[in-house]
């Protein structure tokens, strides 16, 4: 499986949905850096409404695709995080420290419009 | 114990075999969507440890059953290298693969009762329960 990364204006779209199995976590890991690269992409969301659960693995995942995306140039902003997501995130110990977060998609795009600057 | 099955772990697949599975147990138990959530991840955190520090092994689940609770019992046991120091390995944040080291001390929080029993060279075996409240 292969996660659709969509453009729109200079930012990246990503909806997460389905059983994040660790191929597919990694791949798209390259597959958005790539992305970065070849749009010039300035922001990014990522939407998880439809995760049911993050456990370490992912977690490592997705925060060092966020220090990535840094290294790029790109800011990203998480969206869509549901409480039992958050809640078992901190009690397995994963504080995803400085990420920028917004509760749905919507929000995601204009705190990303925010930071960029409009 | 009235209900067993039992996800043999070899590749990475059968990491998401054994978290379905245990998400599927969970909720005919009857267990709410954030404990749903814990189950899953607990079994996540072990069946990836098998994959990944001993090559193979087995995660069972059970619905088990005392004083008038019921519970979903998780099973991993591997014949891998097993563990020197327990007391480390339950550290925050100790990982000698590189991750997170987040995986054990997780799952004893995330379930109700946590035992680890390992014997360098002979294997690990864990159980993890999380009781209906
Ligand atoms: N089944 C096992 N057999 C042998 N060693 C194990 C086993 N499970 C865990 N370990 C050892 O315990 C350490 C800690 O495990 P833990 O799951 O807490 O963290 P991790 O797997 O290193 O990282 P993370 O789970 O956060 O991705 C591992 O690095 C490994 O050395
Ligand atoms: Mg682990």
């Amino acid at each position: 499986m292969r996660i659709p990364i969509l453009k729109l204006y200079d930012c990246l779209l990503v909806s997460i949905q389905g059983e994040l199995d660790d191929a597919t976590a990694l791949q798209f890991q390259e597959d958005l850096l790539q992305k970065i690269h070849e749009t010039s992409a300035n922001g990014v969301v990522i939407d998880i409404t439809s995760i049911d659960f993050i456990d370490s693995f992912i977690a490592k995942v997705l925060g060092d695709v966020l220090s990535m995306s840094t290294l790029m140039g790109a800011k990203v902003v998480i969206t869509g995080i549901q409480p039992a997501v958050a809640i078992t995130l901190i009690e397995l110990g994963i504080s995803l420290n400085d990420v920028m977060t917004a509760l749905d998609l919507e929000k995601g795009l204009e705190k990303l419009q925010q930071e960029l600057g409009d | 114990m009235e209900f067993q099955s039992c996800v043999k772990i070899i590749n990475e697949w059968d990491i998401v075999a054994a978290r379905q599975l245990g998400r599927n147990v969970a909720k005919e138990l009857g267990f709410g969507t954030v404990d749903q959530a814990r189950i899953t991840t607990a079994i996540s955190e072990l069946a990836r440890n098998i994959y990944l520090y001993a090559g193979q092994g087995n995660v069972y689940i059970d619905k088990v059953y005392d004083a008038g609770k019921s519970g979903l019992k998780i099973v991993a046991t591997d014949e891998g290298p097993g563990i020197q120091d327990i007391r480390k390995v339950m550290e925050d944040g100790y990982t000698t693969s590189g991750g997170l080291g987040a995986g054990l001390p997780g799952v004893k929080r995330l379930m109700d009762d946590f035992d680890i029993d390992s014997t360098p060279g002979k294997g690990t075996e864990i159980l993890a329960t999380k009781w209906i409240r």
